[in-house]
């Protein structure tokens, strides 16, 4: 049995990790409510955006010449994986429920011989997926510094992209990411970005008439780019308010269990004290019979 | 009916500007100004830098954006734009490193004329702002 003093610093220590995990998860909760308004924010947005492409790639006859970013190059071979975690950890399994999904897509493809390519953007998705993917990985991008999601660090990594495609290094594009439902479930979303898969809705006729200016080609060329950018930081958005929910729900369970293990603990460290004392009184005792 | 339209800018991080009853936008189209008025035809046009006009009544807001899409559909018009400020309270700063940045890009020699020429212009838009 663990002697008092050794309970007693056991106790303490639980304590002091208790506090820093309830202070984790009032940051976090702090962090969540902006992260999630700027996730609400920002969705008009790319709604916005899709809506239009919906109605330019519709209205598009000749398939064969629409731009390459929404047909595609034609070919299937080489998959670019894009994969969004978190730049630090202790948020629970948020991290590697992206990774897990990434995997098991990564799996797939390897498994039909194609070629795999992947960009990691976030250095905790580095840290897990350089053991086994050293060799596939050809860009890791950090955006330690910045403290929110911006629209200019996601278009960064669209600009990459759109340079390797451009000099066609891969053939599909897929993005990784956690899409925030509430703060007790992030859903792992892959999503195909190159080439844009549509919808088919043919249900409305009145989106034939649009006026362009210039010609729908020029439009679209302009637009799809833009595009990318636009689903990457939708993306990174979803994934920080995904982040801070994470972590707060993993912070709250924490700080429970510490809570949990001081209890079981303390009760512990009475019982061994009593049990001290007890054998002490009867020690005094039995010394004095025996006199 | 209302005499106006619905506009919506919206930019990545929010919604900058949602307004109903809007009798008038100028905005700068790629291809030249472009005034719209209610019951416009659809369309779908690009942004070049340049100042967009909301008119409603008598009340005029200026904003210069330097890219964007609008779409004008059921009377409602939107502008998707990434780089916008309301001309009222511009930061003179700002302004004058835009600028700056702009001449710099300028003299780089692998322009071709056609990014020569927005660029040229948004400088010239950039400074009409600065002296205001």
């Amino acid at each position: 049995m663990a002697s008092l003093d050794d309970l007693k610093k056991r106790i303490s220590s639980v304590k002091s990790t208790q506090k820093i995990t309830k202070a984790m998860k009032m940051v976090a909760a702090a962090k969540l409510r902006r992260a999630q308004e700027s996730a609400e924010r920002g969705r008009p947005y790319s709604e916005k955006m899709n809506n239009i492409i919906l109605n330019l790639s519709s209205g598009v006859s000749d398939k064969e010449n629409a731009p390459k970013l929404l047909s595609g190059t034609g070919d299937d071979k080489v998959h670019l994986c894009v994969v969004l975690t978190a730049d630090r950890g202790l948020c629970g399994g948020f991290n590697s429920n992206i990774i897990k999904k990434a995997k098991s897509y990564f799996q797939k493809i390897s498994d039909s011989g194609k070629t795999l390519k992947i960009i990691t953007v976030g250095s905790k998705g580095y840290d897990q997926l350089k053991r086994l993917y050293q060799d596939k990985i050809i860009e890791n991008i950090s955006f330690k510094e910045s403290k929110n999601a911006n629209y200019f660090d996601a278009d960064k990594v669209g600009k990459i992209i759109i340079e390797k495609f451009e000099n066609n290094e891969f053939d599909v594009c897929t993005i990784f990411y956690n899409q925030f439902k509430n703060v007790i479930t992030q859903i792992p979303q892959e999503q195909q970005i190159i080439p844009l898969k549509t919808e088919e809705k043919d249900n409305k006729s009145s989106e034939e008439n649009y006026e362009f200016e210039p010609d729908e080609d020029e439009i679209l060329g302009n637009l799809l780019p833009k595009n990318i950018s636009t689903q990457i930081f939708k993306a990174m958005l979803e994934n920080s308010a995904s982040e801070q929910g994470s972590r707060m729900s993993a912070m709250d369970n924490a700080t429970r269990n510490a809570g949990e293990m001081v209890d079981k603990l303390t009760i512990e460290y009475n019982r061994s004290r009593q049990a001290a004392i007890t054998k002490e009184l009867i020690e005094i005792i039995s010394g004095a019979e025996s006199l | 009916m209302s005499e106006g339209f619905n506009i919506d800018i919206v930019n990545p991080e929010k919604s900058f500007l949602s307004k109903e009853n809007v009798s008038e936008v100028v905005v700068p189209a790629y291809e030249g100004e472009m005034g719209i008025l209610k019951d416009h035809i659809p369309i779908i046009s690009f942004l070049k830098p340049g100042i967009i006009k909301v008119i409603s009544g008598s009340e005029e807001h200026n904003f210069y954006v330097e890219d964007g899409i609008v779409e004008f559909k059921d009377n409602t018009l939107s502008i998707l734009t990434s780089s916008i400020f309301d001309i009222k309270n511009a930061n003179k700063k700002h302004v004058s490193d835009e600028i700056q940045e702009a001449e710099k890009e300028l003299n780089k020699d692998d322009l071709n004329d056609q990014k020569r020429f927005l660029l040229n212009h948004k400088v010239e838009i950039l400074k009409s702002i600065s002296i205001n």
